[in-house]
């Protein structure tokens, strides 16, 4: 029941939101809210963890003459990006009380709107649920960049928006085509779907399909033009929202359908998306180097890690897809802290361009001191959360396929390459004039951050917590293959 | 033990913590004593652990907690404490503690007080668990935490864009060895299925020598020494490092830190014994280095940077060493050059602190009488270093050199240039400095001091070091009883079963190699007292005429120039390329093609939608006749 309640709960508050005028209050409700869906998820995570590790699931008939039906579950996979989730979004619009937006409660109804569904995502055990949900997220995505956005804002989520949604259609075309295959009566449902009858040759082009869909949100190069400008164009909260969390769909949508649906076609073309996945690290890295304005730095900089988290997933490896999992939470809580950091620089100075900054870090000991922690993070240093993720999935690759690894592990240099050279050009240096009166960070600024400093030492320090969630379900995963 | 095991390294992580939550608030006078302190007991307790291995020599590796447990890979915080890490132990906290007792004297007055002991507790955390690591993965969080100390140190006057750039230049060269360590440890883990060193160990022992895989490993491992030790092609960053205040300097890019290569060659010794070419690989690489960053050293003006290429020197030194499979000899210098080296930094920057600044050892000179106990102490540091006998320099080089002479003539002769190089330029730079008259600025004069004795007592505690350092392992030449071989020899006991013995030198031969040597080195010191003292040479301006070699060796061989030529610049060149061609031109355009596409097929087909029902009809029975076809053809 926790699974439902955890979709339901913020659908609620979503609704509530949008009815509340006033602008403090409807922040205050915003966050309480989304802190009591924080805390039904950890009770979900001390359910699953002190009972059998089992999936906790909830079945209902929707409808039943096709097939459809009300199905959700944890299990450990999705519990762990649900737990990721939920903890994630009290931060996001904690992060968002220095702003005022016009029309504050659809603002923040549709953060939360966006959470139902992306917890459904990960929750859902029926196809035609997690493209519902897949799409339901597009829409509060687009509002927020469309409404809040960036000058250029309608033109760029115009593309997003059909990116995205061009990659869906033909993730809907594979999910009824494997309906189609189900054993009659057919049905949506997950175990259905996996007990489809396929050809190798319509293993392929359901592979396709569905790659094609989650690589243009994860992105995969060379689906990912869409991604630098949306987030450039998005309000802080929509990049974090996007970045952060949505992108995971992408990644989840993989381990989670894709391998179990078309074993052999993974094999058979896994070689071939580790490639774009290994060309998009280098390629990534190697523009963000001369980016010039913050996000888009770190946007190149998420295609990069994600391009190795997807590559991981390829390799078919426990190393690598158990990394994976520890990497897509670690990407999730470092790239929001990243856009924190440079919404609090943008806020002070009014600008993202990183030219026109330095110095801030003798007038900001303090951002510069969480600037870095996340950066360090975000570069895999040892004993913070991004090591812990690299590490197993350079092993896994590397098990795979050893010159991989080895081009795949440029990301170990090039991050720091990027990632030094905007420390060093937007804190250290000398002030200017933008940068010589800039304010340290607040305590509400401190109470976003310290949540995500704490979880990046965590896992850094002590991942077996979170590895020992997933491990079973990822260990089940990659049996698939052979009982097929 | 295993609670005060924990406490060696938690100490100066604690200090860190302390100084860096409370580092607006603490006073100095508070920092000043919690920062050496937390060193302090951990060398107490390192000593404590010293004596207790020795009563006790059998120790397992002390389980702490899991890290990293996926399956069979088990990765967990443990220790391994032997002669080999306890040796490490001891110099890190000892020479440690007496570097921040003098820092304490020489930031007193710099408003980052509590910012560069924070950093300096945790680089000794860092340099504790990389080397009481019982597994690789241990020892790469040691390693790689190190490295974030450096950075931050070497970019510690984060307000000069100089400083900075040595600081980044110093992570990405260390990041680029650091892939080649962690590629090393993937392919450790594929053959032996365990990162653990007594696991591994055990399993590679009965491997064949020659063995591919492991040439692989040690190769791979051996680029990440290359990088955090300084060697060619690594070894740019390092100079650049003397950007950081003078203590780090002596601490992380002379004594400690840059040592992590030998120690973990020194760690591994058993892979590299069964790897022949990865030992020629190393001798080769550093007898290359210590060649040339000697001869570079030569021709340097500032103080600090001669320095810096001497200590990339002495370390090829030490990996020449350990490619001969003289590990102790390694491990030896490395322990006495932690000391004198450590002094000589130390000495410079009394220097510097008392000529407010300066570094270029031609606008110094006759310092002798101003800074005696500097001067002193620094002059025990340079005999040191260039072999003089009875100080501790003497006795490691002279065992290096004599391991060396048993495997090969022709690189103990390299070695033996190598040995009066670097007494040439210690000795030009001991002369210009202390000796003759001062060559200063008028105001510089004035404000000679010799340093409070909060600095000069580390010096002399250092000198005293640096002085009888060699009476750990005095040879049986000189009736001594080799205490460091036989307290090591456990360690490198299954490398040395497996290494070919040449046959032992007789003291004969010993006694010519070492008088050859040492009458040379006296001749060089000889001559350049005559240069540089009586003749009072070497003070030419940078742009006097001089010989094509001599100027290229001036402008170190052009090496940072040819590297931002061939790697700096094409990547930034790259990075635009593919921003401005690929991204945008291709692959955006592409996209936007497509949409233009869907948009005009939008429009155009806009045109079928007549709202004539007859003409949808006619439509649709067009389309049912298709389908109907199709499914007889198939």
């Amino acid at each position: 029941m926790l699974t439902v309640l955890l979709i339901l709960l913020p659908l609620a508050l979503s609704l509530i939101t949008f009815m509340i005028k006033d602008e403090g209050a409807v922040k205050k409700f915003a966050l309480a809210g989304s802190l009591a869906e924080f805390a039904v998820a950890v009770a979900a995570f001390v359910q699953y963890k002190t009972s059998c590790h089992c999936t906790l699931l909830f079945h209902a008939d929707w409808f039943s003459s096709m097939g459809i039906s009300l199905r959700f579950g944890l299990d450990g996979i999705g519990l762990l990006l649900v737990a990721m989730t939920t903890f994630l979004v009290p931060v996001i619009i904690l992060s968002t009380f220095s702003h005022s937006y016009k029309l504050p409660s659809s603002f923040y109804g549709l953060i939360l709107l966006m959470e139902m569904a992306l917890v459904g995502v990960f929750a859902s055990f029926d196809g035609m649920m997690f493209y519902i949900f897949w799409e339901l997220a597009l829409i509060p995505a687009w509002f927020i960049c469309a409404l809040w956005g960036g000058n250029d804002r309608i033109r760029i989520t115009f593309k997003f928006f059909i990116f995205t949604f061009t990659g869906s259609l033909f993730m809907l075309v594979a999910l009824i085509w494997v309906y189609l295959r189900t054993p009659a009566p057919h049905s949506f449902g997950f175990e259905w779907m996996l007990a489809a009858k396929l050809s190798p040759m319509e293993q392929s082009w359901i592979f396709a399909a569905f790659f094609l869909a989650f690589a243009i949100k994860i992105p995969i190069f060379p689906f990912h033009t869409w991604q630098p400008d949306t987030y450039a164009e998005s309000p802080p909260a929509g990049s974090m929202l996007l970045a952060g969390i949505m992108l995971k769909m992408g990644l989840f949508g993989i381990i989670r359908w894709l391998i179990p649906i078309c074993p052999q076609a993974v094999q058979q073309w896994a070689p071939g998306a580790m490639t774009l996945g290994v060309i998009g690290i280098v390629y990534a890295s190697v523009i963000a180097i001369r980016q010039q304005d913050l996000k888009r730095l770190v946007a190149y900089s998420s295609i990069a890690h994600v391009g190795l988290i997807a590559t991981g997933i390829f390799a078919c490896s426990i190393y690598a897809m158990e990394g994976a999992v520890i990497q897509m939470v670690s990407h999730g809580i470092n790239i929001v802290g990243l856009f924190i950091i440079i919404d609090a620089i943008e806020r002070r100075t009014g600008t993202r361009e990183i030219a026109k900054l330095g110095g801030i870090a003798s007038k900001a000991p303090r951002l510069a001191i969480f600037f870095m922690i996340i950066l360090l993070g975000s570069v895999a240093l040892p004993l913070t959360n991004g090591f812990v993720g690299e590490f197993l999935l350079l092993l896994g690759i590397f098990e795979a396929h050893p010159i991989f690894a080895a081009v795949a592990g440029l990301t170990i240099i090039l991050s720091a390459v990027y990632m030094l050279w905007m420390y060093q050009r937007v804190m250290l240096g000398k002030t200017n004039e933008l940068t010589a009166n800039i304010t340290d960070l607040t305590w509400v600024e401190m109470a976003t951050l310290i949540p995500l400093v704490v979880m990046i030492f965590w896992i850094g320090v002590y991942p077996s917590f979170f590895i020992e969630t997933s491990l079973g379900d990822v260990l089940q995963i990659l049996s698939l293959p052979i009982n097929k | 033990m295993i609670a005060i095991l924990i406490l060696i390294p938690l100490l100066p992580l604690l200090g860190f913590l302390i100084l860096g939550m409370g580092f607006r608030i603490i006073p100095r006078k508070i920092t000043a004593i919690i920062a050496p302190c937390t060193i302090l007991i951990s060398f107490i307790l390192t000593v404590f652990v010293f004596y207790n291995h020795i009563c006790l020599p059998a120790s397992p590796p002390y389980y702490i907690f899991p890290w990293i447990h996926l399956g069979p890979l088990k990765i967990d915080f443990a220790f391994l404490i032997d002669p080999l890490s306890i040796l490490m132990m001891l110099i890190v906290t000892g020479v440690g503690f007496l570097i921040h007792v003098y820092s304490v004297g020489y930031m007193k007055d710099d408003p980052g007080f509590n910012r560069f002991f924070a950093y300096m507790n945790l680089f000794i955390f860092f340099m504790l668990i990389l080397i009481m690591g019982a597994s690789y993965p241990i020892m790469f969080i040691g390693w790689e935490g190190v490295g974030l100390c450096s950075y931050l140190l070497i970019g510690f006057w984060f307000k000069n864009h100089d400083y900075n750039n040595a600081a980044k230049k110093a992570f990405i060269m260390n990041r680029i060895g650091d892939l080649g360590f962690l590629l090393g440890m993937f392919l450790l883990y594929t053959t032996f299925n365990s990162l653990d060193y007594r696991e591994i160990f055990a399993q590679a022992k009965v491997m064949t020598a020659g063995n591919t895989t492991l040439v692989a490993i040690t190769l791979l491992l051996f680029v990440g020494a290359i990088g955090k030790s300084a060697q060619i092609p690594l070894y740019t960053w390092l100079p650049d490092a003397m950007a950081g205040p003078t203590p780090v300097s002596a601490l992380i890019h002379a004594a400690t830190m840059v040592t992590a290569g030998v120690y973990m060659i020194a760690r591994s010794n058993i892979l590299y014994m069964l790897s022949p070419l990865t030992m020629e690989v190393i001798g080769v690489t550093a007898l290359v280095t210590a060649l040339f960053a000697a001869s570079i050293a030569i021709f340097q003006n500032d103080i600090k940077k001669i320095l810096a290429y001497s200590t990339i020197s002495q370390l090829g030194y030490m990996f020449v060493a350990l490619s001969v499979g003289a590990f102790t000899g390694a491990m030896f210098h490395l322990a006495t050059h932690a000391f004198f080296k450590a002094l000589l930094f130390l000495g410079a920057g009394s220097v510097i602190h008392a000529l407010g600044g300066e570094q270029n050892i031609r606008k110094m000179g006759g310092l002798r009488k101003t800074l005696p106990k500097t001067y002193w102490t620094f002059l025990i540091a340079t005999l040191a270093i260039a072999g003089i006998p009875p100080l501790s320099g003497f006795f490691s080089k002279d065992e290096i050199l004599a391991g060396v002479f048993e495997s090969n003539t022709s690189v103990w002769i390299i070695l033996v240039i190598v040995a009066l190089m670097t007494a040439f330029y210690m000795f030009r730079l001991l002369y210009l400095t202390f000796f003759n008259s001062f060559r200063g600025t008028e105001e510089q004069r004035h404000h000679l001091h010799e340093s409070p004795a909060i600095m000069t007592i580390p010096l002399m505690l250092l000198a005293i070091l640096a002085a009888i350092g060699g009476l750990l392992n005095i040879p049986e030449l000189f009736g001594g009883s080799s205490r460091l071989s036989g307290f090591l020899a456990p360690v490198f006991a299954d490398a040395v079963a497996i290494q070919q013995r040449n046959t032992p030198l007789t003291y004969a031969t010993e006694w010519i190699l070492m008088g050859v040597t040492l009458s040379l080195v006296l001749i060089i010191i000889a001559w350049s007292y005559q240069k540089f003292v009586k003749q009072n040479k070497g003070l030419q301006p940078d742009d006097a005429p001089r010989p094509l070699a001599v100027k290229l060796i001036i402008q170190k061989y052009y090496i940072d120039e040819i590297y931002d030529m061939l790697i700096s610049r094409p990547v930034l060149q790259l990075s635009k390329m593919l921003h401005d061609v690929v991204e945008v031109r291709l692959i955006d355009r592409a996209v936007n093609g497509l949409g233009t596409l869907v948009v005009w097929t939008g429009k155009t087909v806009r045109y079928v939608q007549t709202g004539n029902v007859g003409f949808y009809m006619f439509i649709m029975v067009i389309g049912i006749i298709l389908i109907l076809f199709f499914n007889i053809l198939i």
